[in-house]
C-alpha cells in the first residue's frame, strides 16, 4: 500500500525497520510488529498504565504514541529490562512479595518502579503510591506492589552505601 | 528437644508462604494471554453496536462495508441464527423465573445501548473497524425501560412481550409471624439503601479466538475464561458439535473476578464466524467495549427494617430487594443467583429466627448484571450491619457490645439460618475479639473524640460477614445447569521421578497452580520444585467446575489432596514389591522411599520411575505399575462450607468537600485451613479493593434514555494505589471437617464486608451532624448531600 511510511527505531538495543501504516500506535507495533507482547494495552487512552515503556530515558505511554512518532528513538520494554538484568531485584522482590496476580498490569509497574527506583534516595510509601497512580491494578489491592518497590529501595540504598565506606554512619 | 509442629515435617507444605512458580514468567514480559496469541491465517472481527438501548432493527445495509479492503465476511444475526441454537437463562430451582432466547446477534430488535448488532471481519481489526463504520442499520427507537420501579408499572412497555411482563423472578421468604414481632418489638428501624451498578473491570479486557478446521470437524477456542469445561459444553451443544471436537484453552488470563464465566453474545458470535469462515477468528473487547457488554454487578434497591427489644437483642428483619438485570437473564448462571444470595444471606451471622424478604427481579434496557466477586454478599452484608449499627445507636450501645450480644456463639454449631443455609462452625466470636485488639480499637474511639474537637472527622466502621465457599451441586446442577460441582486430577510420575499433575481448577494469578503443587508435594512426599502443575485445557485436563464460587482450594485442593495419596499408594506398592517389603512400612519422603520406623532411605523415586518405565522385567510377575492416577472428588456432606470474618474500615472525612481518606482497613478472616499465607492475605486485599471501589467509586451511571454515561477508564473511577489503604489480616482457622484438608475458600471475602465496613465507617463519621447515608458508590457529591450542603 502506497500509505506506509518507513520507521527506524533502537529497540531493547536492537535497531528495527518496518514499513508500517501512519495510524500504528507504537504499543500496537511493539505488540504485533514486533512481537514484543510483554507490553499490554488496557484501555488504550493513557489511564491504566499496561502499555508503559521507556522511550529516550523516559517512561510513555505507548498507547498514546505513534510509532512514527518514536521513528529514531531508543525504546525499552519489559523484555529488554529482563535481558539486561536492571530490573531483577525488583522483579525478584515483587516475586517474593506476591505483588502480581493476573500479570496484566506488571510490565507497566515494573517501569513505574524502576524509574522510581532509578532516583536517588528511599522514597516513603506514600511517595511509592504516588508514583503508582497512573498504574491501575485490579487483582492485588497494590499494598503489594508498594512493600515489594520499598523493599527494593531499602536494600539498594544500604547497598549503595555498604559499597561505599565513607558514608556508613553518617 | 524441640517441639516439631506440622510444617517441620518432610515435604511440608500446606501452611506455608511459597511464592508462586508461574509469576516469575509474567514478571519477565511472558505471560501468554489471550490477547497476545497470533494464529496463522487469524482474522479479526469488529462489531457494529446499537445506539439505542431499545429499538426495532428496520434495515441492515453492508453493501460497501463488504466491498472495503481486507473484509472477508459481514454477518448478520440471521446469518448466525443458522449455526447456533438459542440459549435460555433460567435454571429450575428458581421456581417460575423466565427469560427471552437470545442469539449471538439480534434479528430483529435491540435491549441494550451497546449491543453487537452486526460483525465485520477483516485481515486486521483496525480494517474490521473501518469497515463497521461503513455499515448502515436504520433502527425505530422503542420506549426504553430503565428505572427498576417503571419497569414493574403496570403500563410498562414490555421488552420481551412474549413474557407478559419485565419481571424475570419472583422469591418470597417468610418464615412467619414476622409483622407481630416488629408490632411487639421495643427498637424498630429501617432504611432504604441503593446499591449502584459497577463492573470488573479486569485489566485484560475479554479476550477469544475461535479457530474450527472443517478437515476435522475441530474447534478450538483460546478463551480468557476461568471456566473452559463450561464453554467446551455450551460450544458443542448450542453449534451442534460432538463435545469430543471442541477444545477450549485458557491460557494466562488477565484477571476475572467471575466476569469471564458468563456466555457473552459477542463470544459466542466468534465460533460461528470461524466455522462460516473455516480460519481462526479473534475479538478482544476495547475498553469501552467492556464497559457495554461485560457483565455489570449489584443493582439493588433494598428497603430493610429490623426489630430488637428493649436491650439490643435483634428479633427479626423484614427485606424488601428490587435488582435490575437488564433485558434477559444471564447464561448459563442465570442473573438471580445475586438476588437469592442477598435475600438468602441477609442477617446470617446473628442469631434471630424471624425473617421475612421479597425478591424481585426486574428486565430492563441495560447490558445483563450477573455474578460477580461475592455475589450478593456486600449487599446482604452492608444491609444487616448498618441496621445493626442503628439498634446499637437506638440501644446506646458500642458497635462491638452490639454484635457480641447478637453473633451466633461459637459453640452453638452445627445450626442453621432462618433462610435455611447450613453451618458447620464459624467464629465470629474469636474474629471479633481478635479484630478489636488487632485495631487498638479503645485508643482509636479516644483519638476520634480528642480530634472531633479539633473538627476532623474521622469514622469508625466494622462489619461481620459470612461467605459461601465449595458449593456442591445445590449451586447449579440441581437447577439444571451443566457446571460441574466436581473436580478431577490426573497426577503421573515421569520417568526421572519428576511429577505431573494436570487438574480442572483454573489459574487466575490466584494461585492455584501454586497451591495444588504445595498440596500434591506434601501428599506425594516430593520436592514442590519437582511437580509441574497445569490447567485450563479441557484436552489434557479431567472436566470439572474450574473456578468460581470460591472452590478452587477447597474442592480443586482436596481433588488433588485425593489424587496425590492414591498415587502415592501405587508408589509405595511398586516399591514393596522391589524391595520386597510391605507397603505399610514404607512412606517417601522429598522423592525417597523410606522406612517409616527408621526414616532410612531405600530407593529413590526415580529408581522406581525407571524400573517401571524401561525395565517392567525385573518387577515380580504380575506386577504392573501404576504411576498414574486419575481421581475426581465432589464436595458432599454440608451443601456449602460457610466461612466469616469481621472487617473494619477507619476513615477521615473533610465535610467541606465530601472527600474522604480511608486510613486503614482490618480484616479477621476464617476460611479453615490456611494452604498459603502469602497468597491468602492477598486475596483478601485485593477483595477488600474490589469493595472500596464499590464504596466509593465505581458505578455505571446510565441516563433516563439508558445510554451508559461513563463508560471510558477515564469517567468510570476505579481504586489506584494513592487512594488505597494498607490492610492488616488475622486469621482464625477453623477447618471443614467435610474434607481431609480443611480448606474453605477466600477469594471474596473480602469484596463481602469492605463496603460495608465502609458505609458504617461513614455513617460513624457523621454522627456528629445527624445525616447519614444509605448509598453506595459514596460520591464526594452525594456525601455533601447527606451532610445537607447540596
Amino acid at each position: 500500500m502506497s500509505d506506509l511510511v518507513n520507521v527506524t527505531m533502537t529497540v531493547n538495543g536492537t535497531e528495527v525497520s518496518h514499513s508500517i501504516a501512519p495510524r500504528i500506535t507504537l504499543a500496537d507495533f511493539l505488540r504485533q510488529t514486533l512481537e514484543l507482547t510483554g507490553t499490554h494495552t488496557g484501555c488504550e487512552m493513557g489511564v491504566c498504565g499496561a502499555c508503559l515503556v521507556i522511550l529516550d530515558g523516559r517512561v510513555v505511554h505507548s498507547c498514546l504514541t505513534f510509532a512514527v512518532q518514536a521513528s529514531g528513538a531508543a525504546i525499552e520494554t519489559v523484555e529488554g529490562l529482563s535481558d539486561r538484568a536492571v530490573i531483577a531485584d525488583i522483579q525478584e522482590a515483587f516475586h517474593q512479595r506476591n505483588a502480581l496476580q493476573c500479570g496484566f498490569c506488571t510490565p507497566g509497574m515494573l517501569m513505574t518502579a524502576h524509574a522510581l527506583l532509578s532516583q536517588s534516595g528511599v522514597p516513603s510509601r506514600e511517595d511509592i503510591r504516588d508514583a503508582l497512580s497512573g498504574n491501575y491494578c485490579r487483582c492485588t489491592g497494590y499494598e503489594a506492589i508498594v512493600d515489594a518497590i520499598e523493599k527494593v529501595a531499602r536494600d539498594r540504598y544500604a547497598g549503595a552505601n555498604a559499597s561505599a565506606p565513607e558514608e556508613v554512619g553518617a | 528437644m524441640s517441639v516439631l509442629t506440622p510444617l517441620d515435617r518432610p515435604n511440608s507444605y500446606i501452611g506455608r508462604s511459597v511464592p508462586r512458580p508461574n509469576a516469575k514468567r509474567l514478571l519477565a514480559g511472558r505471560g501468554r494471554y489471550v490477547t497476545d496469541i497470533t494464529l496463522p491465517r487469524m482474522l479479526h472481527v469488529a462489531y457494529v453496536r446499537s445506539p439505542y438501548a431499545h429499538a426495532r432493527i428496520v434495515s441492515i445495509d453492508a453493501t460497501t462495508a463488504r466491498e472495503m479492503p481486507g473484509v472477508r465476511l459481514v454477518a448478520t444475526g440471521e446469518d448466525l441464527a443458522k449455526l447456533c441454537a438459542p440459549w435460555i437463562g433460567t435454571m429450575d430451582h428458581f421456581k417460575g423465573m423466565k427469560s427471552p432466547p437470545q442469539l449471538p446477534l439480534p434479528i430483529d430488535k435491540v435491549v441494550w445501548s451497546g449491543q453487537a448488532v452486526v460483525a465485520v471481519v477483516a485481515d486486521t481489526r483496525a480494517l474490521a473497524e473501518d469497515a463497521a463504520e461503513a455499515v448502515y442499520i436504520e433502527f425505530d427507537e422503542l420506549p426504553a425501560v430503565v428505572d427498576i420501579d417503571a419497569a414493574r408499572a403496570p403500563d410498562a412497555p414490555v421488552i420481551s412481550p412474549e413474557l407478559g411482563s419485565n419481571l424475570c423472578f419472583h422469591g418470597k421468604i417468610d418464615t412467619g409471624g414476622v409483622e407481630d414481632v416488629f408490632a411487639g418489638a421495643a427498637h424498630v428501624v429501617e432504611e432504604e439503601f441503593h446499591f449502584g451498578r459497577h463492573t470488573a473491570v479486569t485489566m485484560e479486557p475479554r479476550a477469544i479466538i475461535a479457530d474450527y478446521d472443517a478437515s476435522e470437524g475441530q474447534l478450538t477456542v483460546h478463551h480468557a475464561t476461568q471456566t473452559p469445561y463450561q464453554f467446551q459444553d455450551i460450544y458443542a451443544r448450542h453449534y451442534g458439535l460432538p463435545e469430543s471436537r471442541v477444545r477450549v484453552i485458557a491460557p494466562d488470563i488477565g484477571g476475572s473476578f467471575g466476569m469471564k464465566l458468563h456466555m457473552y453474545h459477542e463470544d459466542m458470535a466468534v465460533v460461528g464466524l470461524s466455522m462460516m469462515l473455516g480460519r481462526p477468528v479473534k475479538y478482544v473487547a476495547d475498553r469501552i467495549e467492556s464497559f457495554v457488554s461485560d457483565i455489570h454487578a449489584r443493582d439493588h434497591r433494598v428497603r430493610a427494617r429490623m426489630a430488637a427489644d428493649a436491650e439490643g437483642n435483634i428479633l427479626a428483619m423484614d427485606v424488601e430487594d428490587v435488582t435490575g438485570i437488564g433485558a434477559f437473564s444471564a447464561y448459563p448462571r442465570t442473573s438471580v443467583v445475586e438476588g437469592n444470595q442477598v435475600y438468602r444471606l441477609m442477617g446470617a451471622p446473628y442469631t434471630f429466627r424471624n425473617y421475612r424478604a421479597d425478591l424481585q427481579v426486574v428486565f430492563q434496557n441495560k447490558v445483563q448484571m450477573s455474578q460477580y466477586r461475592a455475589v450478593g454478599h456486600p449487599v446482604a452484608c452492608t444491609v444487616t450491619e448498618r441496621l445493626v449499627d442503628m439498634i446499637a445507636d437506638k440501644t446506646a450501645q458500642d458497635v462491638f457490645d452490639i454484635r457480641s450480644r447478637n453473633l451466633i456463639p461459637d459453640d452453638a454449631y452445627p445450626c442453621t439460618s432462618p433462610t435455611g443455609y447450613q453451618f458447620e462452625a464459624l467464629s465470629h466470636h474469636a474474629c471479633l475479639a481478635k479484630l478489636k485488639a488487632m485495631m487498638d480499637y479503645d485508643r482509636l474511639r479516644a483519638e476520634q473524640a480528642e480530634l472531633r474537637t479539633k473538627g476532623i472527622h474521622r469514622g469508625i466502621g466494622i462489619a461481620t460477614f459470612v461467605e459461601i465457599t465449595n458449593p456442591g451441586p445445590a449451586f447449579y446442577g440441581v437447577g439444571g445447569a451443566r457446571i460441574s460441582s466436581q473436580d478431577g486430577a490426573i497426577i503421573k510420575i515421569t520417568p526421572s521421578g519428576d511429577v505431573h499433575c494436570s487438574i480442572s481448577v483454573t489459574e487466575l494469578g490466584q494461585g492455584t497452580e501454586t497451591i495444588i503443587g504445595q498440596i500434591v508435594a506434601e501428599h506425594l512426599g516430593v520436592d514442590s520444585n519437582r511437580i509441574k502443575v497445569m490447567t485450563g485445557d479441557t484436552d489434557t485436563t479431567p472436566h470439572g467446575g474450574a473456578t468460581y464460587a470460591c472452590r478452587g482450594a477447597g474442592i480443586g485442593g482436596e481433588t488433588a489432596l485425593q489424587a496425590a495419596k492414591k498415587l502415592k499408594a501405587n508408589v509405595l506398592a511398586v516399591a514393596a514389591a522391589i524391595l520386597q517389603d510391605e507397603p505399610e512400612k514404607l512412606d517417601i519422603h522429598s522423592g525417597w522411599i523410606v522406612d517409616v520406623a527408621t526414616a532410612q532411605q531405600r530407593i529413590e523415586l526415580s529408581e522406581i520411575a525407571r524400573i517401571a518405565y524401561f525395565r517392567s522385567d525385573t518387577l515380580p510377575p504380575g506386577t504392573q505399575a501404576q504411576l498414574s492416577v486419575a481421581h475426581h472428588y465432589a464436595p458432599q456432606g454440608y451443601p456449602f462450607a460457610f466461612t466469616n470474618g469481621v472487617q473494619a474500615c477507619h476513615l477521615e472525612l473533610d465535610v467541606e468537600t465530601g472527600l474522604v481518606k480511608i486510613l486503614k482497613l482490618w480484616v479477621v478472616e476464617d476460611c479453615g485451613r490456611v494452604i498459603n499465607p502469602l497468597l491468602v492475605d492477598e486475596q483478601i486485599r485485593g477483595g477488600v479493593v474490589q469493595g472500596l471501589g464499590a464504596a466509593f467509586f465505581e458505578e455505571c451511571v446510565y441516563g433516563d434514555s439508558g445510554q451508559l454515561t461513563n463508560g471510558s477508564l477515564a469517567d468510570y473511577l476505579v481504586p489506584m494505589a494513592v487512594e488505597m489503604p494498607d490492610i492488616e489480616i488475622g486469621h482464625v482457622e477453623t477447618p471443614t471437617l467435610d474434607t481431609q484438608l480443611g480448606a474453605k475458600g477466600v477469594g471474596e471475602a473480602g469484596t463481602a464486608a469492605a463496603s460495608a465496613a465502609a458505609l458504617n465507617a461513614m455513617n460513624d463519621a457523621m454522627k456528629p451532624f445527624g445525616r447519614t447515608v444509605a448509598q453506595v458508590p459514596m460520591t464526594p457529591a452525594r456525601i455533601l448531600k447527606a451532610l445537607g450542603h447540596i
